[in-house]
């Protein structure tokens, strides 16, 4: 786990977040911007699952328990595209917040595999 | 007698807010499950009543959200017996776990430690969703009420 990139992928998680939260309740259906934000979130878990695979190999191995990490990491690369699925199926202003509920669900997910990794010691 | 005084269809019920309501209480299905099947697998004889608490409340959650997207009389009133189940629980063992962590056989009290459930300390380690989620609900649940269950059922 490299800790910059984590960072920056809560940081940009809880931005797209509160940019899908706003745009839901001003009433906007979901759109290129709030799918758009909910992509790029979903896109950096990508590349924290490749990072996770191949830290250990580098000399950076997880302190903390590794299924646990991976049960989280799991859940979360599933949320996107449960809600963006359901953002298409139901284009109204609540599949926008939805969108925006998740985002920040995965911000405290991505915090607790930090500390997973970072601190906890098996 | 029930099925034609609904004037309402009751799958109104998952309309508008509700919606919102559904996905929290999704990924905080997931979350529960994952959760409590790891400490299951993974040290189950450490507190084997607070992880099995902790299995049931994941269960309790993903029939609630079921419950929340169903349509039908049936399911309207198996959602509010599992939220309003959660709302006991919440409370009762977030009470115990702070008052007598050691009658649930945790060795801490700690919200964000490796015996936690979500419902230790009234659901701290979620940010306190679980004690304001079924209180939520419950409240969802009464203003759309479905015509039938209050003539039949409630009154």
């Amino acid at each position: 786990m490299i800790e910059w990139f984590t960072w920056l992928q809560v940081v940009v998680a809880v931005v797209a977040g509160l940019f899908c939260l706003v745009l839901g309740l001003l009433g906007r259906q979901p759109n290129d911007y709030s799918l758009g934000a909910t992509l790029l979130v979903e896109l950096l878990l990508i590349t924290q699952l490749v990072v996770a695979i191949a830290a250990p190999f580098v000399g950076n191995p997880a302190r903390g328990s590794l299924p646990e990490f991976y049960i989280y990491l799991v859940s979360a690369l599933l949320l996107p595209p449960l809600a963006g699925f359901w953002a298409l199926l139901e284009r109204n202003r609540w599949a926008t917040v939805v969108l925006g509920v998740i985002c920040l669900a995965i911000a405290v997910m991505v915090y607790r595999m930090y500390q997973i990794w970072v601190f906890q010691v098996a | 007698m029930a099925a034609n005084s609904s004037p309402r269809p009751v799958r109104t019920r998952t309309l508008g807010i509700g919606r919102v309501l559904v996905a929290v209480y999704g990924i905080l299905a997931l979350a529960a499950t994952g959760r409590s099947v790891f400490q299951i697998i993974d040290r189950f004889a450490e507190a084997p009543l607070a992880f099995s608490l902790s299995a049931l409340s994941a269960l309790v959650y993903i029939v609630a959200t079921i419950a929340l997207v169903a349509p039908g009389v049936a399911w309207y009133l198996v959602a509010r017996l599992t939220i309003g189940f959660e709302l006991v629980g919440v409370l009762v063992v977030g009470t115990i776990s702070l008052v007598a962590p050691g009658l649930l056989g945790l060795h801490s009290i700690n919200p964000f430690g490796r015996e936690s459930t979500v419902w230790s300390a009234y659901g701290l380690g979620y940010l306190l969703i679980p004690l304001v989620l079924p209180v939520l609900g419950l409240l969802y649940l009464r203003a759309r009420r479905p015509v039938a269950i209050e003539a039949d059922v409630l009154e």
